[in-house]
C-alpha cells in the first residue's frame, strides 16, 4: 500500500483528534483527501511536526493529538523521541509513514531501510510501540492508539506515492494556524 | 531586576509555557521557573514545541544561548514567521563585545543583525530597561510576531 492510500484509510478514524502533518506529501495528501480545521499542515520546518505535536499535546492534555510524521522528518529530529518518552503525554499518538525515501524531492533513499525507527522509539522509553510491515493491517493498531492512553508510536511501512501529485495546500499558513487555534 | 523578578514579570505578562536549552547566563531564570521549564534537547525542537503549545492556546517563551539561533533559524523563518506564530526568544548574549571563549565570537559579532535581518524584532537588553523591553516584546507577541531579547551577562543582577 502506498502512503496516500494509507492516509485515506486513517483519516476517517480521527474523530475529534488534532492532526499535525509533516511537510511534503503527508500534508498535501491529508489536505486534499479530507481537510478539517483541526488539521495543521506543516509546509517548511522539516523535522518539527513531532515537536509541534508534542507541544500541542502538552497544551491540550484532555484532547487527542495525532502526528502524521515521515521517516525523513523523524530522522532529522530524532531527539524528540527522548522528549516524548520523558514527558509521557498520554494523549499523543506519533504515527510514522516509512517509505524509506524522500518522496517529494524525487525519491532519494533515506536510511530507514536499515534503521529500525520503532526500535529506537522503544529504546527511548516510549511505552507503546508498534511496527507494521508493508501490506500488514494497521487499522486496529491505530484505533488502539486513539482509544488507549499513550504516548504511542506506530510505524507503518508504505510504498512511495503514485507519480501523479496532489495539489499543494492552498490555504495560507496564517489561516492554518488561526483555524486550529480557534476550534 | 533579578532572575526571580524577571520570572514574575514574564508570568504577569501572561507567558505560561517555557522551554529551551540552558546557558549559564540564563541559569537564574531557569531555576526560578522550576518545574514550569521544560528541558528541550535542541533549540529548534524547543521553538517547534513552543509553536505547538501556542496552537493549543499557550503563550510561550523559549530560552537559549545565541549559539542555538543557527539551529532555530529555519523553524523561525518557515514556521513562526509565515504562520504568524509568536514566541518570546530569551537569548543569552555570549561573545558580547568580542570578549568570550573563541566558539562564541563569530555568533557574538553577528547575532543581533542575524535575527533583525529576518524581520524578527530584536533588542539587546540593558539592565535598566528590562521591564520596558518585556512590555515592548509583549506588544509584538500579541500581534503574532516573534521577538528576540538578548540577555547579557550582567542584565539580570
Amino acid at each position: 500500500m502506498n502512503m496516500r492510500d494509507a492516509i485515506s484509510k486513517l483519516l476517517p478514524l480521527l474523530q475529534d483528534a488534532f492532526l499535525i502533518c509533516a511537510n511534503g506529501y503527508i500534508s498535501r495528501d491529508a489536505f486534499n483527501i479530507n481537510d478539517r480545521p483541526k488539521n495543521f499542515y506543516m509546509l517548511g520546518s522539516m523535522g518539527q511536526a513531532s515537536s509541534i505535536g508534542l507541544g500541542l499535546a502538552l497544551a491540550r492534555p484532555k484532547e487527542k493529538v495525532v502526528i502524521f510524521d515521515g521517516d525523513g522528518n523523524l530522522l532529522m529530529n530524532l531527539g524528540i523521541l527522548t522528549m516524548i518518552a520523558q514527558l509521557k503525554p498520554k494523549n499523543l499518538v506519533h504515527l510514522v509513514f516509512d517509505n524509506e525515501c524522500y518522496d517529494s524531492t524525487g525519491g532519494q533513499r533515506s536510511i530507514s531501510a536499515e534503521i529500525n525507527l520503532a526500535d529506537v522509539a522503544g529504546s527511548c522509553g516510549i511505552p507503546k510501540v508498534e511496527k507494521k510491515k508493508l501490506g500488514e493491517d494497521f487499522m486496529d493498531s491505530f484505533k488502539d492508539c486513539l482509544n488507549q492512553d499513550g504516548p504511542s508510536f506506530l510505524l507503518i511501512k508504505v510504498e512511495r506515492n503514485p507519480a501523479e501529485e496532489m495539489p499543494r495546500v492552498d490555504i495560507s499558513p496564517s489561516e492554518i494556524a488561526n483555524r486550529i487555534r480557534n476550534v | 531586576m533579578n532572575a526571580e523578578e524577571f520570572k514574575d514579570e514574564l508570568k504577569r505578562l501572561g507567558f505560561n509555557f517555557f522551554t529551551g536549552v540552558p546557558c549559564s547566563i540564563l541559569a537564574g531564570v531557569i531555576k526560578a521557573l522550576g518545574k514550569e521549564y521544560i528541558p528541550s534537547v535542541r533549540e529548534d525542537a524547543a521553538v517547534g514545541l513552543a509553536a505547538g503549545a501556542y496552537l493549543g492556546g499557550k503563550k510561550p517563551s523559549v530560552l537559549m544561548q545565541n549559539s542555538g539561533l543557527g539551529y532555530s533559524l529555519n523553524v523561525l523563518t518557515s514556521l513562526n514567521l509565515i504562520y504568524r506564530i509568536p514566541v518570546l526568544l530569551l537569548v543569552s548574549y555570549r561573545g558580547f563585545g568580542g570578549k568570550d571563549a573563541p566558539e562564541h565570537l563569530v555568533m557574538g559579532k553577528h547575532c543581533v543583525e542575524l535575527t533583525a535581518t529576518f524581520g524578527i524584532p530584536t533588542k539587546v537588553c540593558e539592565k535598566e530597561e528590562v521591564k520596558d523591553l518585556l512590555e515592548e516584546a509583549n506588544r509584538y507577541i500579541e500581534r503574532g510576531k516573534p521577538y528576540c531579547l538578548f540577555i547579557k551577562e550582567d542584565t539580570l543582577g
